[in-house]
């Protein structure tokens, strides 16, 4: 399947962990090595402790479709309606992602979908995406 | 002590030319509408002592989306200010009207002339609505989170948002679309609105999807045009020769995390706080209000606002403004009298705040209300952004 033109996050000390985590094929957000609170977006200190003991934290790579959308506007040139989803994690109430459902007959997206993390590779950039899992 | 609220009124109201590619610049158009708004409150250019704009002046492709800053404005009309302001940052695009009425309430400024100005249509040629980053570097900061993964618009953002209230509430397209249909209606009695032809049901279904649930007739069209307000000391209510609009509350909360994406509860946005903030600061209640003035640049905006502001229930705006007839101008809760930015144009925000000061004044003309307009509602904004007012008749 053609991959679509991407405008790509610019890497920073902040959010490289984020964007590379991908390259061994897991999802990591940044977490509380105190409280376990998941941090999204990173932040220097941990907002439930207060800990600035923090360190990136693999996730299962499981969701589920909170919401979605089907784009069918051509805002970058590309003609094919595609699906921006909003994907929820069970590590944590309310870690979310926006991202893109791919690989996944677009008409089958529903809210609660479960879904699995898939990565994009874009040179140094690993973006993360998720498919349909069946049930 | 009085709220600080009380202590100002909106004096005079001027809009500049209003339509698609006026080829005018962004300072043209806010002179324009500044000198109106100024005579129409009963004031000379210098009696003007206090400036205040959203979003302030922007560089390049987004002069065209904030209008000028209040520096070259207050140039141009070689003003001698005690307060100036003008920013992005705060309860949506209101918050310029905000921070005039706490200057005034403050002290700091006595008339304070307030703008919001967009050449976006003539930006937009006759090129396609763009997107956010398209075609740019690489980004940072929020816009991280959601332009690689191609949500480039509002339209996407929020339609995320649509899309779960639908499931949570069965909210329907045909619900939704009454936002939309209720505005052109008006926008036919507004001589000012850019699109007047009758818009049908029919017409709205077989619209093209942008991004579901939003078809085209969901999302507002871009325009040039500049509204200015003066916001006054009270007192100066008894120096003009026509209604005022006093303002008797505001509400500026945002409780829950100011982001598109991270928000709580994503079928209700930040308008839910700035919502029930305002009712702290008011003893009028929902029940009081005679015309609404609710912020369309999606319509599913429109119906968040109905329920931030308690209207309806929490996922009642769906039923509440089916069939249209509650909504219409004869209706019990007449919404968007002039069309909304839907119809009669993305002036952004301000275009609400001005109709609101035109109905109070009773001075609509063929879209005014037929009832006594005594209390509007205006809110402004979508997503993590929201602010609200309430505007009393004075004389």
């Amino acid at each position: 399947m053609a991959r679509p033109t991407r405008v790509l996050p610019s890497i920073d000390n902040e959010n490289q962990f984020f964007w590379t985590s991908g390259a061994d094929g897991l999802l990591r957000f940044l977490c509380c090595d105190d409280c376990s609170y998941y941090l999204h977006p990173p932040v220097p200190e941990c907002p439930r402790c207060l800990s600035r003991r923090l360190s990136p934290r693999a996730v299962s790579g499981v969701g589920e479709v909170h919401s979605y959308t089907v784009n069918h506007q051509s805002w970058d040139g590309d003609p094919d309606p595609y699906v921006i989803a909003l994907v929820a994690l069970p590590e944590q109430d309310g870690l979310r992602l926006t991202t893109n459902i791919v690989d996944t007959d677009i008409d089958e997206v529903r809210i609660g979908m479960p879904v699995q993390v898939q990565f994009e590779q874009h040179d140094d950039v690993w973006l993360p995406l998720f498919v349909g899992v069946a049930k | 002590m009085t709220d600080f609220e009380r202590r100002s009124v909106i004096s005079g109201i001027g809009q500049s030319a209003i339509g698609r590619r006026l080829n005018r610049t962004g300072l043209d158009l806010t002179l324009e509408a500044a000198r109106r708004a100024v005579a129409d409150a009963g004031l000379e250019m210098s009696d003007i002592d206090g400036i205040s704009s959203y979003p302030g002046g922007q560089q390049g492709a987004m002069s065209a989306f904030s209008g000028p800053g209040t520096p070259e404005v207050q140039d141009a009309l070689r003003l001698q200010v005690n307060w100036h302001s003008g920013g992005l940052e705060g309860a949506a695009q209101l918050a310029a009207v905000v921070n005039a009425v706490m200057a005034v309430g403050a002290g700091l400024a006595r008339h304070v002339l307030v703008y919001r100005t967009v050449t976006e249509s003539t930006a937009q040629g006759s090129g396609k609505r763009q997107g956010i980053g398209v075609g740019g570097g690489a980004v940072s900061g929020s816009m991280q989170w959601t332009i690689p993964f191609r949500a480039y618009s509002a339209a996407n953002w929020l339609a995320v948002n649509a899309q779960r209230h639908f499931h949570e509430y069965g909210t329907t397209p045909e619900q939704m679309a009454m936002i939309a249909i209720n505005g052109r209606r008006n926008a036919a009695l507004n001589p000012n609105a850019l699109f007047r032809d009758p818009l049908t049901l029919d017409d709205y279904m077989a619209s093209r999807m942008i991004t579901t649930p939003f078809r085209l007739f969901d999302c507002d069209v871009v325009a040039d045009g500049s509204t200015a307000l003066v916001v006054s000391a009270a007192e100066h209510a008894h120096n003009v020769d026509h209604s005022v609009a006093r303002v008797e509350a505001v509400g500026t909360a945002l409780r829950g995390r100011p982001s598109w994406d991270q928000f709580d509860d994503m079928t209700t946005m930040a308008a839910r706080d700035a919502g029930a903030h305002l009712w702290t600061r008011t003893d009028l209640k929902p029940a009081d209000v005679d015309v609404v003035q609710l912020y369309d640049g999606f319509s599913f905006l429109a119906m968040t606002w109905l329920e931030a502001l308690g209207f309806c229930g929490k996922g009642e705006s769906g039923p509440f403004i089916e069939g249209g007839r509650r909504i219409a101008l004869d209706g019990e809760l007449p919404l968007n009298t002039h069309g909304g930015q839907l119809s009669a144009g993305r002036l952004h925000g301000f275009g609400f705040i001005h109709e609101a000061c035109i109905q109070l004044r009773g001075s609509g003309g063929d879209r005014q209300v037929p009832k006594p307009v005594d209390v509007v509602a205006v809110g402004n904004g979508g997503g993590p952004i929201a602010g609200a007012m309430l505007l009393t008749r004075e004389g």
